[in-house]
C-alpha cells in the first residue's frame, strides 16, 4: 500500500508505488519517477491510436461500473466541430473507498497526466477534476500541481511544446454524495443543483454544457498513464490467465475491522481470502471475521464462507455474489449487529438521495425507519417482507442507481444475517400475533 | 454530506443572533472580484462558476447569507432564487453562522464499527455543545456528524473548518481540541 505501511511483498504496487514520497508530489520528483514520459509519447500519436491501444489493454472503469474505458473513449466522434470535454470524476464519497484520495494526495501529477492524455484521446481541449470539498489536502495537491504543470509548459496553450492546446481546470465540489453519478457531476459542475440527468442522451453525445463528455474515475485515468508508457500487452499480463475480461491492477481500500487497513494495489484475480488474512493482517486480536462489503457500500454483503472463495477481479465478485464496484472493501467483525451496521447504511442513502424520483426519496427513508425501528427492539416480522417488498420497488426504477444502493445491502443483510434480525425482533409480539390470528 | 439542522434534531443558532441581520457588505471587489474573472476564463458559461463563487463568498464571511446570495447572483446574471435552489442541494455551505470551529464527524458504516459513535459522544461532551448542530455558548463550536468523508482506513476522520483530522479516537478528542484552546 506504500502509506503509511511498507507495501506488502505480495502486492503488485503500480499506481501506488510512490505513496508516502513526499518528493513524488512534486514535478521535479515526478519527472524523475518517469512522470509526463506517457503524455509526451501520447501527443506524438494519433488520438484514435492512442484509443486502440487502451481499448486492447483491457483496461475497465475502475469507479464502480467497470465499463470498458477504451471503447468509452472511441463514443467521442472526431471532427464533430463541437468542442469535447473530458471529466475526472474525484468525488470518491462511496463508503468504505478512499483510494483516488491517497493518488490525489501523493501522486497529484500522475492524475493531471492522466487528464491531459485523456482529453488529447478523445479530441478535447478541457479537462476538469471534479474534486469533493472535503477534500481540503487532495484539493491543496491537485491545484499545486496543476500550477507546477502549466508554469513549465506541460499544460496551456502550447501543451509540451507540441502546439496543441491542454487546459485542466480543478472544480471543488460542495458536500453531496450524488454528485459522484455522472451526469449529476455534470450538472453540478454547471452550477446546477447535482440531480442525476435521465439518459439518454449519454455523455458521449451531449455531456457537460450539452457537449460530447467523457467522465472517467480517477484511478482509471492514471492508469491508462501506464498503459501508454508500458503497453497494453504488459498490461495483460496481471490477472489470471483464465479470464481475460479483467486486466491490469486494482487498488482496494479496505477498512472496518481489519488489523491493516488502508489501500492495497494487487492484480486482478488475487484470492481474496490471502488478501484479508495475509495482506490486510486479519482480524484485530480475540475477535473473528463476520463479513465483508467488498465493493464499496453499494454492493452486496458477503458471508465471510462466500468472501474467502472468492477471486477479486470483475467476473470473480459476480461469481461471489457481489460486485467490485469502487473496490472499497468494508470489514465486519463479530462485535458488530448487522442490522445496526445496515441501519447506518440506510441512513446513509435517504440523508443522500437527492429526492427527484418518489422510489428513492420515499424508499430510502422508510427503508431507514424500519431499519432503526428493527435495530431498537421495535420490529416486527412482517417488517423483514415488507424491507424486501420496498427494496424491490426502489430497483431499477430510478433515474440513477442510488435507490437500488440502498435496497442491496438491506435485501443482502436480511438473506444472510436473518437470525441477526429475528433476534431483535420481539417474541412476546410474535407470539401474541399468531395467537390473535388462530382465535 | 454533513447532516442539515433537521437530520442533527435541532436547530443551528445564530451565534450572536443579530448577526444573520447585518447588512451584505459586497465580496466581490478588488483581488476577490479578480479571482472570480480568472475562474470564470475557465468556462463557457458563467452559471459554471457558481459553486466557485460561493466557497469565495463562505471563505469571506464565514457562512453563506441571503444577502451573499444576491450578491453572487448579480454578479453572475443568475436570479437569487436561483442562487438558493443550488446553496440548499449542497450540505458544505452553511445557511447559518456556525461556531468559530465547525466540527464535522464521520459515522458512517466504516468509521462507526471502528467506535465513530464514541468519538461524537466525546466532542459534544467536551465543547459543551450539549447536541448535534448546537452551538456551544462560548460561540466557538458547532458539531455535527457528517456522511463518509472518503478517508474510512483511517477512522475516525474529522474536519474541523478545512482542516481534515485522521484516526481521531474518543480518547484523543481533548488533546485535539486542546491545539485549539
Amino acid at each position: 500500500m506504500g502509506y503509511p505501511h511498507k507495501p506488502h511483498a505480495r502486492e503488485s504496487v503500480v499506481l501506488s508505488e510512490h505513496f508516502g514520497s513526499a518528493e513524488a508530489r512534486t514535478l521535479a520528483g515526478w519527472r524523475k519517477r518517469g512522470g509526463y514520459q506517457a503524455l509526451e509519447k501520447a501527443l506524438g500519436m494519433a488520438p484514435a491510436d492512442i484509443v486502440s491501444v487502451v481499448k486492447d489493454s483491457g483496461l475497465r472503469g475502475r469507479g464502480g461500473a467497470g465499463f470498458p474505458t477504451g471503447l468509452k473513449w472511441s463514443y467521442m466522434k472526431p471532427g464533430d466541430g463541437k468542442p469535447h470535454y473530458l471529466c475526472c470524476n474525484a468525488d470518491e464519497s462511496e463508503p468504505g473507498t478512499f483510494k483516488d484520495r491517497e493518488i490525489m494526495r501523493w501522486t497529484p501529477h500522475a492524475l493531471v497526466e492522466g487528464c491531459a492524455l485523456g482529453a488529447y484521446a478523445i479530441g478535447a481541449e478541457t479537462a476538469y477534476v471534479y474534486i469533493r470539498g472535503e477534500f481540503t489536502e487532495p484539493l491543496q495537491q491537485m491545484n499545486a500541481a496543476v500550477q507546477e504543470a502549466y508554469a513549465s509548459g506541460i499544460l496551456g496553450a502550447n501543451a509540451m511544446g507540441t502546439g496543441k492546446r491542454l487546459d485542466v481546470h480543478v472544480h471543488k465540489g460542495a458536500g453531496a454524495y450524488i454528485c459522484g453519478e455522472e451526469t449529476a457531476l455534470m450538472n453540478s459542475l454547471e452550477g446546477k443543483r447535482g440531480n442525476p440527468r435521465i439518459k439518454p442522451p449519454f455523455p458521449a453525445v451531449s455531456g457537460v454544457f450539452g457537449m460530447p463528455t467523457t467522465i472517467n474515475n480517477v484511478e482509471t485515468l492514471v492508469a491508462a498513464v501506464e498503459v501508454v508508457k508500458r503497453g497494453a500487452a504488459w498490461y495483460k499480463g496481471f490477472g489470471r490467465p483464465d479470464n481475460p475480461k479483467s486486466t491490469g491492477t486494482k487498488l482496494y481500500s479496505v477498512c472496518g475491522n481489519v488489523a491493516r487497513p488502508g489501500n492495497y494495489e494487487v492484480p486482478m484475480g488475487f484470492p481474496f481470502r490471502d488478501f484479508l488474512h495475509e495482506l490486510c493482517g486479519g482480524p484485530l486480536p480475540g475477535r473473528k471475521f463476520k463479513a465483508v462489503i467488498p465493493g464499496g457500500a453499494s454492493v452486496p454483503i458477503q458471508t465471510m464462507e462466500e468472501a474467502e472463495a472468492t477471486l477479486m477481479d470483475y467476473e470473480g465478485f459476480v461469481a461471489g455474489g457481489t460486485m467490485l464496484g469502487s473496490g472499497g472493501v468494508i470489514v465486519f467483525d463479530d462485535q458488530q449487529n448487522m442490522v445496526k451496521q445496515i441501519a447506518r447504511l440506510a441512513r446513509f442513502f435517504a440523508h443522500e438521495s437527492c429526492a427527484q424520483c418518489t422510489q428513492c426519496r420515499e424508499g430510502t427513508a422508510w427503508t431507514t425507519k424500519i431499519m432503526e425501528r428493527i435495530r431498537d427492539g421495535h420490529g416486527t416480522y412482517e417488517d423483514l417482507d415488507t424491507l424486501l417488498d420496498i427494496g424491490e420497488q426502489m430497483t431499477g426504477k430510478t433515474i440513477c442507481v442510488l435507490s437500488d444502493s440502498c435496497a442491496v445491502p438491506v435485501a443482502s443483510g436480511i438473506r444472510k444475517f436473518r437470525h441477526e434480525f429475528e433476534a431483535l425482533i420481539p417474541k412476546k409480539q410474535g407470539t401474541a400475533f399468531v395467537a390473535a390470528a388462530v382465535a | 454530506m454533513s447532516h442539515g439542522p433537521s437530520a442533527a434534531g435541532g436547530s443551528l443558532v445564530a451565534a450572536p443572533a443579530d448577526h444573520a441581520h447585518e447588512p451584505h457588505v459586497p465580496v466581490f471587489t478588488g483581488a476577490r472580484r479578480q479571482e472570480l474573472d480568472m475562474i470564470l476564463g475557465r468556462y463557457p458559461t458563467k452559471m459554471a462558476a457558481l459553486l466557485p463563487a460561493l466557497w469565495i463568498l463562505q471563505e469571506e464571511r464565514g457562512w453563506v447569507s441571503e444577502g451573499g446570495m444576491a450578491e453572487v447572483a448579480g454578479v453572475l446574471g443568475l436570479t437569487p432564487a436561483y442562487v438558493k435552489g443550488v446553496v440548499t442541494f449542497y450540505t458544505m455551505y452553511h445557511q447559518h453562522p456556525v461556531g468559530k470551529y465547525f466540527v464535522q464527524v464521520c459515522t458512517t458504516t466504516p468509521c462507526n464499527v471502528c467506535g465513530a459513535e464514541d468519538v461524537v459522544k466525546a466532542f459534544l461532551q467536551h465543547t459543551r455543545c450539549g447536541e448535534l448542530g448546537l452551538t456551544s455558548p462560548d460561540g466557538r463550536f458547532t458539531v455535527i456528524e457528517v456522511e463518509c468523508l472518503g478517508a474510512c482506513g483511517f477512522a475516525t476522520p474529522v474536519m474541523i473548518n478545512s482542516d481534515f483530522l485522521e484516526s481521531v479516537t474518543a480518547d484523543t478528542v481533548p488533546d485535539v481540541l486542546a491545539e485549539l484552546r
